[in-house]
Formats: structure tokens, sequence, C-alpha cells
């Protein structure tokens, strides 16, 4: 289970986190998933998290939970977690599964989420490069 | 198409059930006759069509040229028994007049009248041998018939065709996603909302919102009348859905009706964002992007 093509991708970026779900998730892939994510979220110290689901077409009740299990632990680690890149049909799909007005902040696209983590978690950089 | 086979079997039936090999020589002989006095049973029809009040809408000379291309087209179908020519004869003809509104019955009236004035003339030319007629018209009957069954089935199924096209053309039109500044769209919503539109609403209000990068997103709902419960959840799921898709949408023109309901369903309203008017919620919407709008000084108005 643990091999195998990646699902997810977690790329750093400065104190940023980018994690792009490449394709529908079963249950456990999204477990490892939430696990991963939150352990690198300490490991790298990150600032700020973005989760973009664009390639996703459906997206479960379970994976929709997960999501938001996912922005509250990364909360509690200090991060902010932007979910960007969410289809037409998946966002209302979404609202119906009770998820619409849930705790997580969503931007348009990867651009969105960026200037999003950008204006709240501020330029980490300039206040390290000082 | 069902309805032409059976009345092909039928007719089929006709010839066989007499046994007489007569019958098969009576088509040819009948097809010889009409196209024989084609001009004056052709006048006679026209003359008829006038009388009876009926495609109006046409000049004599269209009406001319449409009854002899009507005529020459039921000859041949007598003679060949395919409906194949007059079927695709027919579509034209409705593609052509549909739009000049003539009606279901004139188009039914008209063949009916053709079948009426062909059979009147073969009852005068076989009158004094009744046997013989009554073997003409068995003949002639069923495929007359056939003929009046195609051209009324062709003609429904054009103007279905074309109400099908407008239907499109307007559910297409009454939901306009439109960009009025970078970021910023606009959906005035006339007319009532059901569920169906409800629907298609939100399906180009959240493909509006991809395609244009939209930000905020302005619904005004001042032509609409009434909403349902099941509409006014579907439009809080809307605003829910463009939210996650990283947009707000603010509503303006809530009539005192619409407010009524929203409030009576108790649907969760604070995270709505509202405004009196297409204006308020504009300039809300410049104030959320980061617009100012100021007026010049010495300008008109």
């Amino acid at each position: 289970m643990v091999s195998g093509p990646a699902l997810v991708s977690i790329l750093r970026q400065g104190s940023y986190l980018i994690a792009s779900i490449h394709t529908a998730l079963d249950d456990s892939e999204m477990i490892r998933f939430q696990g991963d994510l939150i352990e690198q979220i300490g490991r790298h110290r990150s600032r700020g998290v973005i989760i973009d689901v664009a390639a996703l077409d459906v997206l479960d009740s379970f994976g929709s939970r997960t999501l938001s299990n996912i922005a509250e632990m990364a909360r509690l680690r200090g991060a902010t977690i932007v979910l960007v890149g969410i289809q037409p049909d998946v966002a209302f799909a979404m609202v119906l599964l009770g998820m619409g007005t849930g705790s997580i902040e969503t931007a348009l696209d990867l651009e969105e989420g960026l200037a999003y983590l950008d204006r709240t978690v501020g330029k980490p950089t300039s206040a390290t490069t000082r | 198409m069902d309805d032409n086979d059976l009345l092909a079997t039928h007719a089929t039936d006709a010839y066989t059930h007499h046994g007489d090999p007569g019958v098969d020589e009576l088509l040819p002989q009948l097809v010889a006759h009409l196209r024989e006095h084609r001009t004056k049973l052709r006048q006679e029809w026209a003359s008829r069509i006038h009388e009876a009040h009926l495609l109006d809408a046409m000049t004599p000379q269209e009406m001319a040229a449409e009854t002899t291309s009507v005529y020459d087209n039921y000859v041949e179908v007598l003679e060949t028994g395919s409906v194949e020519a007059l079927q695709h004869y027919a579509r034209d003809l409705s593609e052509r007049i549909i739009p000049r509104g003539v009606e279901t019955h004139e188009v039914v009236g008209i063949v009916l009248l053709l079948r009426d004035v062909l059979a009147r003339s073969l009852f005068e030319k076989y009158q004094q041998e009744f046997p013989l007629l009554n073997r003409v018209l068995d003949a002639y009957e069923p495929a007359a018939n056939r003929i009046a069954n195609t051209v009324a089935v062709s003609f429904v199924d054009e103007r279905e065709r074309v109400i099908r096209q407008q239907q499109d053309a307007i559910r297409e039109l009454s939901t306009p996603v439109l960009p009025v500044r970078e970021r910023l769209l606009v959906l005035p919503i006339i007319g009532v909302l059901d569920t169906e539109r409800a629907r298609q609403l939100t399906e180009q209000l959240l493909a509006g919102i991809r395609t244009h990068r939209a930000k905020v997103v302005v619904m005004d709902i001042t032509g609409a009348p009434d909403i349902d419960e099941s509409v006014a959840n579907h439009l809080v799921r809307t605003v829910d859905a463009s939210r996650l898709m990283g947009a707000s949408v603010i509503i303006t023109g809530l009539s005192p009706e619409i407010a009524r309901t929203l409030v009576t369903i108790g649907v969760d309203l604070s995270k709505m964002n509202t405004f009196g008017d297409l204006q308020g919620g504009l300039e809300e919407a410049e104030r959320l992007l980061g617009y100012t709008v100021t007026r010049r000084d010495g300008a008109a108005g």
C-alpha cells in the first residue's frame, strides 16, 4: 500500500507546503495523506498549506470530512490552510454533504491560494532576511 | 414511423385479401388517370383550399408552386409506394412554412382536401362499374391515408424540432452570466425561478466563476416574483458552493415575499451578503475588489 505511484505530491515552497491530489483517493489513502501532511507541517515549520484538488472530479463524504479535519489539525499545528481548485460539481457536492460552511478557507486556484496566504500569513522571508 | 409501417401492412393486406390480380394493375391505371388530369385536378384542389381559407399566409404564386409539387409527390407515392421522398419534401416544406405561422390543421386540411378531390375524380371515372370502383378505392385509400399520415407526422416533427430549438435558446438566454469588471460577475435573474432553472443557474454560475476567475458575484433577483422552499435552499447552496470556489456572492433585490420565504424556512442567512438593490450590491463588490469609482468635476450628469 505504501509503494506505488504517488497519488499526492507534497512540495515545500519557502515556508509553505503545496499538496496536490492527483486522483481520487480511497479512505486509507486519504488517512495516509492526512498523516504525511500533518507530519511535514511540523518538520518544515510551515506557516501556510495549500491543498490543490483541481484534478478531482468527485469527492465523497469521507474525503470532505478528512479535508476539514486536516484543516483543523493544521491550524492546531500553527499553519494556515487553504483549499484551492475545487471544481464546480465538487463544490456543489460538498455543499450537499454539509461542508459548504465549514471552517476551511478556499480559493479559486493555486495562484489565488498563494496570494491569500501572503496576505494572511505575511511574507515570512522579509522577516528573516533582515 | 411505426404508424406508417402499420398502414403499409394494411395496404398490402388490402391487395392480397382480394386475391384479384387485377388490383395490382389498378394502381398504375389510377396513377395514369391522375397524371392525365393533372392540371384540372390541381386547379380544383387549389380552389377548394382557397374556399376553405387554408394557407392564407401564402401568395397565389407560392400556392401554385407548392400545390403542384405536393400533387406530383402525392401521385409519385401512389405509384412507387415509397414515402421516403415525400417525407423529405414534407419536412422541407414545413421548414419553409412554419415561420409564417401555418398551423397543423391547415397542413392536414389541405392533404385531406387533395385526398377528397382525387377520390371524387376516381368516383366519377368508375361510377358505371361498381365492383371495379370498390377495388379502385381499396387500392387508393390505404395509400392515401399513408400519405396524409406521413405529411402530418413530418409537419409535427418539424414543429417540435423548432420548438425544442427555441426552448434551448430561451434557456440559455434566461440566466446570463455577465462580466462587468475584471473578476466581477453580475447575474440578473428575470422571471420565475423553478427547480430546473435554479439547477441550471448554479451550473452556469459555477462554470462562470471558473472561466472568468471571478472573486465577487452579484446576483440580482429583483425580477424574480417569488421562490419556493426548494429553490431557496438551492440558492443558499449555490452561494456556499461559490464560496468554496473562492468567490463571494452578493444577493441584491430580495423582494419582501422572498425575504419572508427565506426567514420562514429557517435557512442560515448569517453568511448571506445581501443588499437592497443592484446599485448597492455593485458598490459593495467594487469595495471588496478595491475599486474606487469617482466622478470627474464638471462632467455632465
